[in-house]
């Protein structure tokens, strides 16, 4: 047993014997807190991890107490059937929100969610059948086989039961295939698009989560006080929530268990004390918190619970046992090219950045696109990956038109690719940022990750991670930070994930910048070597050496068109292209 | 209904949708400029009716003591900075600049008070002491993080709404307040009674908006926000500080939320807190304008100003619902018209 677990089992123990030695009042705030952490807990996966945010979450949280107390006592249904509907309508709800703001870029989840918590707000105020400003009383309390858990003491219980259990859920969820997806969202988009990840699909995923979890929370609080009204559900409670989840440390999961521990004992300390301070009532606090929220992102932008962390101790890496490869992706291609680029045009505005390109790559062929500055090359890499849509023309992989879509759903269809500028999760380790690109050879989804039924999968992924980081040469950096290695370590951690999505075609944008000889030369036998085992690979690069070494074929561009086409030794030689490289003086 | 009630609440609406409008603008000058979502506007705005409303009683409300207390902060920020960068020639002028003028303006507030200065006087230096706040508020909680993302912005902006939300409840108190009309003439037109006080608020928002277009296209500060506003590193090499361009941006909004609280004090009772309702109709407008177009977001506001005041007259208990979800079609119809490919921050 780990010190971790020692160090859990503690705390456990001190959690259970809350409610039979505290006195009444403490018992109170530790129900809260566990009410509060619930709601921050699904903050943390949505703003600490993915970088988007709510401050409707108290609207959710209304949801599950409205929906429970409306429907237990009009029409005496049980708490457990109306947990269930509380819950359905809350995923709809957040569905649709999601579904409208999380589409687009840019920040219109927490505006739209400001709207909603106000909106819900005035409509619990003012409909009559919720009871208006007043609330409705006589909710029934829970009871679990038999046991009436009218007692607070033993409602306890089933509060931290559940706190605990959401903590685990959220901890197995960002430690899985849809988790690692997740936590690259942030500052990591367009490079979890290129492996496969939906990720419009994925943050709405997660917002629906954060709004369940919030229901959850509700529907025990309108047991708890078998009473609601609508100013726990206004907008200030969803901004606390906010300062809980921010405070606490968004980006761990106990982050949100500390801050709603902080706030919740703030605020009833800051209720007595700043009245009389003041000499006036009010909600003071608000200043309080206010200037907390702002100091704290200024200068301890991660929260409270990295320091708290230094105390924790830290469980030991594990090794990455073997385990039976991931189903490879067939290698017979046909008769036909594997890439087909036809007449394919790009426009901005009124620059054509490229203009009627067409060339075919055969399987098994290493190609190289080479051009001076500002010869369309990156545009090109970017209409086959499916970055920017095509003006007009047409990409085909593998027979397949994929000009113009997504890039999660060209990556389906067997195009693996790296990034110019590197694109690695820099605090996931290189082990985990591989594991990104092996995404869409597994399927486990978000239900099957949360209760930790995903492990077989999930083995068999890492495994086929150490694989491709071993097949680079960088075993002995397998668990360290990708932010930690060198940038040409970075490169080729990059193709170690590219590598792991088990391509059909392997796209390389500059693959040997930033390398020293003797690692260019490395990377030269590598890239040899996998076209020997049938991979096809197209790449951009500056250092003609390079190019001129490993390529079987090269495509010249110059000023959006191609000049030339043919084999390396040949293209040397094309007056064409040395006029274009050299200025025609040679 | 008939017309006569129909001509009044059409009348109602597009002053209301002025004010927001003017609202809107600053938001998305904001936004754009610096990448703040502006949700304290809120509050300047509130208090602009509200240090009105205490100079009518020949008080100079805390905003004095803020302006003071914020001038130190920014002082000592300033000098820190200055210390630290071994730069202090520059202290003297930035001292000028962050403590002398706010503390100018705070001492000529306590002294005017008292004086029962006519209106007009009383209007201007409300809008002085609100300007002055705007750029202290960006010196002291935005710049130190002004390379942060949108979102931690974001939740600033948040954090400094409540902050202000309680400074306000303790300056001001929980009662509500209304400034005198500046006018309570009106006339008939077409058997439709038009109320001067409502002409002059339209009046003074295109004023103000015509008076921003030429900001922004005839000077070179107002061009140098613009070059801010489309490519941040590009108008730093430039020359521009982004530092001076947030600021200037912060005095800007600042005036206009000014001027809006001076503008709608007459016609609705203004609580400490209800500031915050009457900026998110704005960000309605501005969002309507995808927080980057000026004419889409005036134009959206007074349709959010029209929408609340017939909304107030069939369901006034749902008005604020009616209000915000309006914006829900408006992103449903952005996210539907969205091409993939939108730049990332």
């Amino acid at each position: 047993m780990g010190l971790q677990r020692i160090a859990l089992a503690i705390l456990l123990l001190l959690l259970a014997a809350v409610p039979v030695v505290a006195p009444a009042f403490w018992v109170t705030l530790a129900n809260y807190i566990g009410l509060y952490s619930m709601v921050a807990l699904g903050l943390v996966l949505l703003t600490g991890v993915a970088g988007q945010t709510s401050f409707g979450q108290a609207a959710f949280v209304g949801i599950g107490a409205y929906t429970s107390a409306y429907l237990t006592t009009r029409y005496a249904l049980s708490p457990w059937i109306t947990l269930v509907i509380g819950v359905a309508f809350t995923c709809a709800v957040a569905l649709f929100l999601g579904f409208i703001t999380l589409r687009m870029r840019g920040h219109y989840l927490p505006l739209a969610t400001i709207a909603w918590g106000i909106s819900l707000y005035y409509v619990f105020g003012n409909l009559e059948a919720l009871g208006g400003h007043t609330g409705m009383s006589g909710i029934p309390a829970l009871s679990l086989g038999g046991i009436e858990l009218k007692d607070e003491r033993r409602y306890f219980y089933l509060i931290w039961l559940l706190t605990l259990a959401a903590l685990w859920t959220t901890r197995n969820l960002l430690d899985s295939r849809p988790g690692r997806a997740v936590r690259a969202l942030k500052g990591g988009l367009d490079m979890v698009e290129a492996f496969g990840v939906d990720a419009a699909r994925l943050k709405i995923v997660v917002f629906v989560y954060a709004a369940v979890l919030a229901c959850i929370s509700g529907w025990l609080y309108a047991h708890l006080q078998r009473f609601v009204n609508p100013t726990p559900f206004g907008i200030n409670q969803g901004i606390e929530y906010l300062f809980m989840a921010v405070v606490g440390g968004a980006g761990s999961v106990w982050g949100a268990v500390v801050g709603a521990t902080l706030i919740t004992l703030m605020k009833e300390w800051l209720q007595d004390l700043l009245p009389v301070l003041l000499g006036r009532q009010g909600n003071f606090e608000l200043v309080v918190f206010g200037l907390l929220m702002v100091l704290i992102l200024q200068f301890a932008r991660d929260g409270v619970w990295p320091w708290i962390a230094r105390f924790v101790p830290r469980a030991a890496v594990k090794p990455v046992p073997d385990a039976e490869p991931l189903p490879a992706r067939p290698r017979a291609v046909g008769n036909g090219p594997l890439l087909e680029v036809k007449q394919a045009r790009k426009q901005f505005g009124g620059l054509v950045a490229v203009d009627n390109l067409s060339f075919d790559i055969h399987a098994g062929e290493i190609v190289g696109l080479i051009g001076p500055n500002g010869a369309g090359k990156s545009t090109t890499f970017a209409l086959i990956s499916g970055a920017l849509p095509l003006t007009s023309g047409e990409v085909r992989l593998r027979g397949e038109s994929i000009g113009s879509r997504p890039p999660y759903e060209i990556a389906r269809r067997g195009l693996g690719r790296t990034f110019q500028h590197v694109k690695l999760i820099g605090a996931m380790s290189v082990l985990d940022n591989v594991a990104i690109g092996a995404y869409l050879r597994g399927s486990s989804g978000v239900v099957r990750a949360a209760l930790k039924l995903d492990r077989a999968e999930e083995a068999r992924v890492r495994a086929e991670a150490a694989r491709a980081v071993a097949r680079v040469g960088l075993s002995g950096h397998m668990h360290d930070a990708a932010g930690s290695l060198a940038l040409g370590q970075q490169r080729i951690v990059e193709i170690a994930r590219a590598l792991a999505s088990d391509p059909a075609l392997l796209l390389l944008d500059e693959p040997a910048a930033g390398l020293r000889y003797l690692e260019k030369q490395e990377l030269a036998r590598l890239l040899r070597a996998l076209r020997d085992e049938g991979m096809t690979i197209l790449l951009v690069e500056h250092d003609m050496d390079f190019v001129m070494g490993l390529t079987d074929r090269l495509v010249v561009m110059d000023f959006g068109e191609k000049l030339a086409e043919g084999k390396p030794a040949d293209i040397q030689r094309n007056p064409a292209v040395r006029e274009a490289y050299l200025g025609g003086v040679a | 209904m008939d017309l006569t009630i129909a001509a009044l609440l059409a009348q109602d609406g597009i002053t209301n949708g002025a004010i927001y409008a003017l609202l809107a603008l600053a938001l998305v000058l904001v936004f754009t400029v610096t990448r703040v979502i502006f949700v304290p506007s809120g509050e300047f705005v509130a208090w602009g009716t509200l240090t009105l409303a205490g100079l009518q009683l020949g008080k100079a409300s805390g905003i004095v003591g803020l302006l003071v207390g914020m001038a130190v902060l920014a002082g000592l920020m300033e000098t820190w900075r200055c210390v630290r960068a071994g730069e202090l020639a520059r202290l003297p002028r930035a001292l000028a600049l962050w403590c002398a003028v706010p503390l100018a303006v705070a001492a000529v507030l306590w002294f005017a008070a008292p004086m029962g200065f006519p209106l007009l006087v009383q209007v201007l230096l409300t809008l002085a002491a609100v300007t002055a706040l705007g750029p202290l508020l960006y010196r002291v909680a935005y710049q130190p993080l002004a390379e942060a993302s949108v979102l931690v912005l974001l939740i600033v902006s948040v954090a400094l709404h409540f902050t202000m939300l309680g400074f306000g409840l303790w300056f001001f108190g929980a009662e509500g307040s209304r400034t005198p009309a500046f006018t309570s003439a009106s006339f008939t037109v077409a058997g439709i009674n038009v109320s001067v006080q409502s002409l002059l608020v339209v009046g003074t928002s295109l004023a103000l908006i015509g008076a921003l277009a030429l900001f922004f296209g005839r000077t070179l500060y107002g061009k140098a926000l613009r070059a801010t506003a489309v490519n941040r590193a590009g108008a730093r090499l430039c020359g521009i500080s982004p530092e001076f361009a947030g600021a200037l941006t912060f005095a800007l909004a600042a005036l206009l939320c000014g001027f809006c609280g001076v503008l709608i004090g007459p016609i609705t009772t203004v609580y400490y807190d209800s500031g915050f309702l009457i900026s998110l109709k704005g960000f309605v407008g501005a969002i309507i304008g995808g927080l980057a177009s000026y004419p889409i977001a005036a134009a959206g506001s007074l349709l959010v100003g029209l929408i609340e005041s017939f909304s107030s007259f069939w369901a006034s208990a749902f008005k604020e619902v009616i209000v915000f979800t309006l914006i829900i079609p408006v992103l449903l119809w952005r996210s539907l018209r969205t091409h993939h490919h939108e730049d990332e921050e």
